[in-house]
């Protein structure tokens, strides 16, 4: 065919946009990963990678299989369906050593995540304005985390 | 808590959407009313607003390079909003919005302003020195046809990128406005009129900003204002900004008259967090004011001067309005809690990557490219329409 001289210009224009999509394809084909879209619109080698890595939690079983104790104050008390770990965080170093040291959550700090006064919680769920229900004492003092309910005993 | 007032659930307390947010849709929003007004000439012909034709292109493209700046400054790594192209996914309207910011780009202005352009790069290639020549020649792609066939082939390509350009632009922006408009999880933002009132409101703003920057810069070259463009200019602003009025107030009046469950939450926050913003500054200072003054141009008969300074205080005013009301839109759809039970404050920061400052330079960058543009590719018709016939006529022997 050929090309209209009073035309070629656009041609020129026509050609530098096929070049500079191609040149994106070209790039693109390198720099997407061989395994996007393996599985899904993610790139598939990720599963694996995350599979990799260090696991944090231990789990609440391997917990109550040296502190038994624990698990039994806390199996009558109103704490009874909360994990070990969501207290007291990622204990799997712990699990696997226990000579290393799991650390003490603060009660002062740790309880009003849960039960500091908010309109957002539920009417039944316990619930207090921490400086006037403790005047800055740490929740242990009559609390036992374990099984918080006052009759149940505090500081252990 | 300081700035709350009421319940509002702990991910509501402080803004994710800052004042980049704000400018995003305001410089795209000038980008599609500057075609707009670009194409007014170009596809229905009217010859008067002829003098800003081109500015308006160079304007639009000016604006446009820098759209998507906001958007990568919010971003904590902005190097990865690039993905969008690579690995687009079809259910993200962000991922959509990069193609067609691509296309308005590459395939509408920049192809447009090449054409319309092209007699007076090739002629530039020739008549300047050193790095210019070699930029311009660059410019040419090899070609120096200015013959009159040429140009006829240019001037009907030209206007079919225009036609093309129209829905696009309305695309480009309506998009921003689907983007708020189709978060159905915020009765603020939730509403199918959103694309529309952005298109409209974006036209308002684009005129303004062309006719503001026309008269500017023929004020600087010392030349005098063509009244038959900004009057017609003016014109279409006030019937484009009629039917923006009439948009924004059938989407109020419609919620008022559906009054929902979120409602009264909305209600009491413009009529105090928004109160400044929304009520004063967009509705009186920024439409009702200069819908006022433009509608004393169209029915009285005004001195040349007088009408002048009415277009520059309307525009001025207009833009004002226009950048309210993305405010209001944006930092209005995150003051309320989605409990309607509460309401947070928004504490601009200044030299922050999402601050004031930043927002400054944003606003004052396509100015700096627009400069740099009119150098390059003076669009000014009286200096460059009587030299382009001579050198296509010696092209043609």
């Amino acid at each position: 065919m050929r090309i209209p001289k009073d035309a070629r210009h656009l041609f020129r224009l026509a050609g530098l946009f096929a070049v500079g999509t191609l040149s994106f394809l070209v790039i693109r084909s390198f720099i997407v990963p061989r395994s996007f879209g393996q599985y899904g619109h993610y790139r598939g080698a990720s599963i694996a990678e995350i599979a990799a890595h260090p696991v944090h939690f231990a789990g609440h079983q391997t917990c109550e299989t040296c502190h038994a104790d624990v698990a039994q104050t806390k199996s009558s008390g109103k704490h009874a369906q909360v994990n070990c770990e969501a207290c007291h965080g990622p204990q799997a170093k712990h699990a696997d050593d226990p000579s290393i040291d799991p650390g003490k959550p603060d009660t002062a700090v740790l309880c009003v995540r849960c039960h500091a006064a908010s309109a957002a919680r539920p009417k039944g769920f316990p619930q207090v304005d921490a400086d006037a229900h403790s005047n800055g004492l740490p929740c242990q003092t009559c609390h036992q985390p374990h099984n918080p309910a006052i009759a149940a005993g505090g500081s252990k | 808590m300081p700035g709350v007032e009421g319940f509002m659930y702990p991910n509501e307390v402080s803004l994710y959407w800052s004042v980049l947010i704000v400018l995003y849709p305001f410089i795209t929003g000038l980008v599609a009313g500057a075609f707009i007004l670009a194409s007014l000439e170009r596809v229905f012909r009217v010859e008067a607003v002829k003098p800003t034709y081109r500015l308006a292109l160079l304007t639009a493209l000016a604006f446009l390079i820098v759209a998507p700046l906001p958007l990568q400054l919010h971003l904590g790594h902005p190097e990865r909003s690039f993905e969008m192209y690579l690995t687009p996914h079809r259910s993200s309207a962000m991922a959509m919005f990069g193609f067609v910011y691509l296309w308005y780009l590459m395939a509408v202005l920049v192809v447009e302003i090449w054409l319309d352009y092209r007699a007076d790069i090739v002629r530039l290639s020739q008549s300047t020195t050193g790095w210019k020549r070699l930029l311009y020649r660059i410019m040419t792609l090899g070609s120096d046809n200015i013959s009159q066939g040429a140009l006829r082939i240019d001037e009907r390509v030209g206007w079919l990128v225009t036609l093309i350009g129209i829905p696009s632009a309305f695309l480009l922006h309506g998009y921003v406005g689907f983007i708020f408009g189709s978060i159905k999880a915020n009765p603020w933002w939730s509403s199918p009129l959103m694309p529309v009132v952005f298109i409209f409101s974006a036209m308002v703003s684009g005129i303004a900003a062309v006719m503001l920057l026309y008269m500017a810069a023929t004020r600087l070259r010392r030349q005098p204002i063509d009244m038959r463009c900004v009057d017609t200019i003016a014109m279409y602003m006030f019937y484009i900004f009629i039917v923006d009025f009439s948009l924004e107030m059938l989407d109020l009046i419609h919620r008022i008259y559906e009054a929902d469950e979120s409602f009264r939450s909305l209600d009491f926050m413009v009529h105090t967090r928004l109160r400044f913003s929304q009520i004063v500054l967009q509705l009186i200072v920024g439409t009702l004011t200069p819908i006022l003054l433009l509608a004393l141009t169209q029915v009285t008969k005004l001195s040349a001067i007088v009408r002048k300074r009415i277009y520059v205080i309307s525009a001025s005013l207009a833009l004002i309005g226009i950048f309210a009301m993305r405010w209001n839109v944006v930092i209005g759809g995150q003051l309320f809690s989605k409990s309607f039970l509460g309401y947070t404050t928004y504490k601009m920061a200044l030299a922050t990557r999402e601050g004031l400052l930043v927002s400054i330079a944003l606003t004052i960058l396509p100015l700096l490219i627009l400069a740099v543009l009119v150098k390059l590719l003076p669009p000014w018709t009286e200096q460059t329409h009587a030299s382009i016939p001579a050198a296509a006529a010696a092209q043609a022997h």
